[in-house]
């Protein structure tokens, strides 16, 4: 099975043109554009490369899906967005342009009057990020107010809307209770309403749902969808869990080891993947849907380490085809490749020794 | 719906066998419980008063068969990881029964209860706060053995040894300590130290929940590999709905500390018949972007109320779509509505017997249960497509 | 309740031990009232108007009385009306305890304050600023200032200021800090030698408290939500580092309240730390008790401040 030339050629001319504007600082035509995205800490153990070279696109309207397991760079993806990385101990290198507007290297003012009026962001853990001793209202009431010159009364009479659109009961009553006095769920939603006060264009959400139950989380899950077709705007949901991807994302990004391994639709993410990183999450996870026999085909291995990423393709030690080409998978880093018209891969592999693959040796087992 | 076509005989050959190799729930139950309960006190003022009482876990009956897996999901605060810790006897029930091969264990002394610690074996959620930091990895999967006085100190090696092979940890790991591995290798160390004096029943709080995907699926396999082999008998605690229906074969959903539903696991997937287990399974989100929209949807209202203070008569009935007057003044029994499916609803779905028919036997609401064929009203809870 | 509880227990471990620790009789004691050369007649009319050999449990619940209602003590000649709080009197000077107390509070006052308000200041801004700068040579620099500060004593400082500043230099003109007047500004020197070992401590702890807050979650969310990083530290990583150090000020406070032994003795500043310290030189037991239980209470006072006080800042505490 060394036929490692077979699609090659044809992926070589598809090489993402992504590369080639970066010294010229073009802006794109996109919304929300990163290019060549590097986010560095160097410790005392060695220089962490938590995000190394990421690039993707995202639309007004869409959602962006970004998976990855644990330590995989999500989180300082978003928080590199945002411009929220301490310049001190993190070195920030690339592009991100946002509706014409580059932020890598635009001022911290620039940057700051941006956050929270056009890009805004969820986290994880809604009553850790919320500040304990000030009421809901007055968190929002403040988020408001940075972008908006308006009385306090106005602000608080936002609130009060943005809570009710947000569905919390009695919003003129809840506005001024503390976070603590909400419920996991409220709270989450009390933090989607601050994060929407000034109506942002870009709204990034980073695990808005890890920390609730089921039942909750289909709840904030279906408010995030509904609002964003409300204000249509560009959401990026941060997540593990593929299914919450399924349901709620146009287009889904693989990030393994601070970069991207695939990037395509949902539909072809689940249905025609063709990365061996993406199989071995679908081959990981148990479903609901369907009674699964078979045991489940984990990856073997953890994650590697960020400081010291493997050779070649970061995947390699774990990956069960990384020997089908001849050992260049431990040498030569594959380049993210649009194999098919808005689908992207980073594989050795090729094209059609991945389709094999994947119709033989992994749907079956699905 | 993905499975090919070609495979899909296949499929139901090796589900099949699994089956087979899985055992006949017959003869007495490995672990019985009945009626179990643990009210924890809510005390107030310099006296310590008792002002009131979390009801954490309030009457749970069901029994394990040796062999099999028992799944409890629920939402968090349910009770799930007080009624594990009661079967355990790491809690004291309020009120209840637990038999353990036969035997009442109870209100055991922990004197009495040391011969039996070796047969009941816990694995906790956290991999990492459940271990000894400051111990090696061989230090902590023999600590069992010299607890019990089991064996010479190089007996204990060897085994501890055979232990971690077993597990898929290199034996050379003995000297090690836990901070050196990742967390699926922690939760395998837990494993092995749970696994040493070969327990017969495991309850296992949350395994996989604090682990990613892959790793996740390589603890879960470990799991169903060492039961095969070691014939053990589990009770897996886990509000991933999903990692259950793949590693149980039967099925509790608990709701404000009461089993609302007991079932065998396709039953249970394929044909909910309580509300709380339609809105659960239809709030997963489904891994297939085909099944977008296609779905029924049950969304839930607010949140589950306090336990301290839970709704009378059926307790899910101030956040269930289909409860009528009776549902708040009666509580519905958990009672068999079809083989090996017990339900407690006065209207459950996909069947067209309900509690309530043997309540109003007692004459309570005639009338009340809707009628064979007609659909109950609300939002008609189909099964989750994909079956 | 639980408060009254803690004060007598102390007030009692007191009564019963400081007598004994400091190995006098009840001969002595009395020998001090009677004069020269007491006989025994005398000593023993002494001792038992006192109640110097009533079993200590009496006396304590006596003294007590004293406390809540007052007290009359019968000289023999006439009766000494002792209005409650009645603490006795002094067993050397005669003179009613309380009104010591009440006599050398304000100057104790005036120094504990007066340091107080300076040590937060200086305490929070270096601390603050070190944080903020964290690494930098500001930082290091505040750092070892501050290193210096928790190490040397108030007497040193103290000893050092008077001999430099005061009678080398003659920058600050010198007080007789026995009668300071209406300026309590001549108090500036204590005041700076007490607030520097107090505002190193600060310094240090907000410090600490600092760096952990800005790592926290909410912070990040300030910043996302486009705050100016001046609101997100003041506002936000202030607020939420002041609470716990409020306890501590507090408390250091309160003890303070009840003396401030060192700066007292080392700028002989006739105040509550001064009278108990005499009061042990001469077991003045009326004296050591009075001192001490003053002190206690404004121990407990100041925790209870401090609780009011937390719930008010944190809502978490109010609520539960
Ligand atoms: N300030 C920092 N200094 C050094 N390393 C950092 C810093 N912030 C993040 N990292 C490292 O960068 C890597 C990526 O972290 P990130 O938080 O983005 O992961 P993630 O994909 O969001 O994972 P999770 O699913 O656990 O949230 C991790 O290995 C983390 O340890
Ligand atoms: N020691 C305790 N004292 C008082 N209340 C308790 C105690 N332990 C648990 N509870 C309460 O009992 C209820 C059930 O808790 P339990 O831990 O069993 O829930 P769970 O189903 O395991 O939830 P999770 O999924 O969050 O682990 C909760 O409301 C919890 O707050
Ligand atoms: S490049 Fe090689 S190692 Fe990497 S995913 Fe492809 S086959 Fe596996
Ligand atoms: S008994 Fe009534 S309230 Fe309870 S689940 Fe059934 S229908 Fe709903
Ligand atoms: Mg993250
Ligand atoms: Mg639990």
């Amino acid at each position: 099975m060394a036929r490692r030339n077979t699609g090659g050629k044809h992926a070589a001319g598809l090489v993402d043109d992504v590369g080639a504007h970066v010294a010229g600082r073009t802006p794109p035509s996109a919304f929300l554009e990163v290019r060549d995205l590097r986010i560095h800490f160097p410790t005392d153990d060695g220089l962490v490369r938590s995000v190394d070279g990421l690039s993707f696109r995202l639309e007004r309207g869409k959602t962006l899906g970004i998976v990855g397991e644990s330590g995989s760079g999500k989180s300082v993806t978003s928080l590199g967005i945002l411009g929220l990385h301490n310049r001190r101990n993190a070195t920030v290198s690339g592009e991100i342009w946002l509706d014409g507007q580059e932020l890598v290297h635009a001022s911290p003012g620039d940057v700051r009057a941006l956050r929270g009026r056009k890009m805004a962001m969820i986290f994880q853990d809604p009553l850790s990020a919320m500040h304990p001793f000030y009421t809901v209202g007055h968190q929002i009431v403040e988020a408001y107010r940075v972008h908006n010159d308006v009385s306090k009364r106005v602000a608080r009479k936002h609130a009060i809307d943005m809570l009710g659109r947000v569905g919390i009961p009695k919003p003129d009553k809840r506005v001024d209770d503390y976070p603590h006095q909400f419920s996991g769920g409220m709270r989450q939603r009390a933090m989607i309403a601050m994060a929407l006060s000034c109506d942002p264009e870009l709204l990034i959400a980073d695990e808005p749902t890890t920390a609730l139950d089921v039942t909750v989380q289909a709840q904030i899950l279906d408010l995030i969808r509904d609002l964003q077709q409300e204000f249509n705007s560009a959401v990026i949901m941060i997540t593990h869990d593929l299914g919450v991807v399924a349901e709620l994302s146009d287009d889904i990004l693989v990030m393994y080891a601070g970069r991207c391994a695939e990037y395509a639709s949902v539909d072809d993410a689940f249905h025609r993947p063709l990365h061996p990183y993406t199989w071995g999450l679908l081959g990981s996870m148990p479903r609901l849907d369907r009674e699964r026999s078979e045991r489940l085909m984990p990856i073997k291995g953890t994650p590697p380490s960020l400081i010291n990423v493997p050779s070649g393709c970061a995947f390699h030690p774990r990956c069960a085809y990384g020997e089908l080409n001849g050992g260049r998978s431990e040498t030569e880093r594959p380049e993210l490749v649009e194999v098919e018209p808005g689908h992207k891969a980073a594989c050795h592999l090729s094209l059609q020794q991945r389709r094999e693959i994947w119709e033989s040796e992994i749907r079956p087992k699905l | 719906m993905n499975i090919s076509k070609a495979t899909a005989g296949e499929t139901t050959v090796s589900a099949a066998a699994r089956a087979d190799a899985r055992p006949i729930r017959e003869g007495e139950p490995l672990l019985q419980v009945d009626n179990l309960g643990k009210h924890f006190p809510v005390t107030a003022g310099l006296l310590r008063r008792q002002v009131a009482a979390v009801k954490a876990v309030d009457g749970v009956s069901f029994s394990v068969h040796k062999g099999e897996t028992l799944g409890v999901v629920g939402e968090s605060g349910c009770g799930k990881s007080t009624t594990g810790r009661m079967i355990m006897r790491l809690l004291d029930p309020s009120f209840g029964r637990i038999v353990f091969e036969g035997r009442d264990i109870t209100k055991m002394s922990q004197g009495r209860l040391r011969p039996l610690r070796r047969d009941l074996q816990m694995i906790f959620q956290d991999p990492y706060s459940s271990l000894n930091p400051r111990k090696t990895v061989g230090a902590i999967v023999g600590a069992p053995f010299r607890l019990q006085n089991i064996k010479t100190e190089q007996g204990v090696k060897k085994a501890v040894q055979d232990l971690l092979e077993l597990v898929g940890l290199n034996p050379e790991h003995y000297n090690r300590y836990p901070h050196e591995f990742s967390g699926g290798q922690r939760q395998r160390i837990g494993i092995a130290r749970t696994l040493a004096l070969r327990p017969k029943l495991i309850v296992a709080d949350e395994p996989v929940s604090a682990l990613d995907v892959s790793v996740q699926a390589q603890v879960v396999n470990l799991m169903e590999d060492l039961q095969d082999e070691l014939d053990l008998t589990y009770v897996v605690i886990a509000h991933d709905l999903s990692v259950v229906r793949h590693i149980a074969d039967r099925v509790a959903v608990m709701y404000l500390g009461k089993i609302v539903e007991l079932a065998d696991r396709s039953d249970l997937y394929e044909r909910p018949m309580h509300p709380y287990t339609n809105a659960l399974l239809s709030a997963v989100p489904i891994p297939d972007p085909k099944d977008r929209g296609a779905r029924t949807r049950i969304r839930l209202q607010g949140d589950v109320p306090s336990p301290l203070d839970p709704p009378p008569a059926c307790r899910f009935h101030t956040r269930c779509w289909k409860a009528q007057e009776i549902c708040k003044q009666v509580e519905p029994p958990l009672i068999e509505l079809s083989p090996g499916h017990q339900a407690a609803c006065h209207f459950p779905e996909n069947t067209t017997v309900s509690a309530t028919d043997e309540v109003s036997r007692a004459a309570v609401a005639p009338g009340a249960a809707p009628a064979p064929g007609e659909p109950p009203s609300g939002p008609a809870g189909t099964p989750p497509p994909g079956v | 309740m639980g408060l009254l509880l803690i004060i007598s227990a102390v007030t009692y471990a007191i009564f019963f031990l400081v007598p004994r620790a400091a190995g006098v009789s009840s001969d002595d004691i009395a020998g001090r009232f009677a004069g020269k050369q007491p006989d025994a007649v005398t000593l023993a009319a002494i001792k038992d108007r006192f109640g110097f050999d009533d079993p200590v449990p009496v006396q304590y619940g006596k003294f007590i009385k004293g406390i809540v209602v007052g007290d009359t003590y019968d000289t023999g000649t006439d009766k000494i009306d002792c209005p409650a709080p009645c603490m006795g009197y002094s067993f050397r000077t005669n003179q009613s305890v309380t009104e010591q107390i009440v006599d050398r509070a304000p100057i104790t006052f005036m120094i504990a304050l007066g340091a107080a308000v300076l040590w937060v200041i200086a305490g929070v801004s270096i601390g603050v600023l070190s944080a903020l700068r964290r690494g930098t040579i500001i930082d290091r620099a505040a750092m070892a200032v501050a290193l210096a500060g928790v190490s040397l004593p108030v007497f040193f400082t103290g000893l050092l200021s008077l001999a430099f500043v005061v009678h080398k230099w003659q920058l600050l003109p010198s007080v007789n800090y026995s009668d300071i007047g209406d300026n309590p500004f001549n108090l500036i020197l204590p005041w700076i030698c007490l607030a520097f070992l107090y505002a190193a401590l600060y310094a240090r702890l907000t410090r600490a408290g600092m760096l952990e807050t800005m790592n926290e979650d909410f912070i990040r969310t300030a910043r996302a939500k486009g705050l100016p990083e001046r609101t997100v530290v003041f506002k936000h990583g202030l607020r939420a580092t002041l609470t716990p150090i409020m306890t501590v000020f507090g408390l250091d406070v309160g003890l303070l309240l009840g003396g401030a032994i060192i700066t007292e003795k080392t700028f002989s500043i006739p105040g509550l730390g001064q009278l108990a310290l005499d009061g042990v030189y001469q077991s003045d037991l009326p004296v050591v008790l009075g001192a001490t239980l003053t002190a206690a209470l404004f121990i407990v006072l100041a925790n209870l401040v401090v609780d009011i006080l937390y719930g008010v800042v944190d809502p978490r505490v109010r609520h539960s």
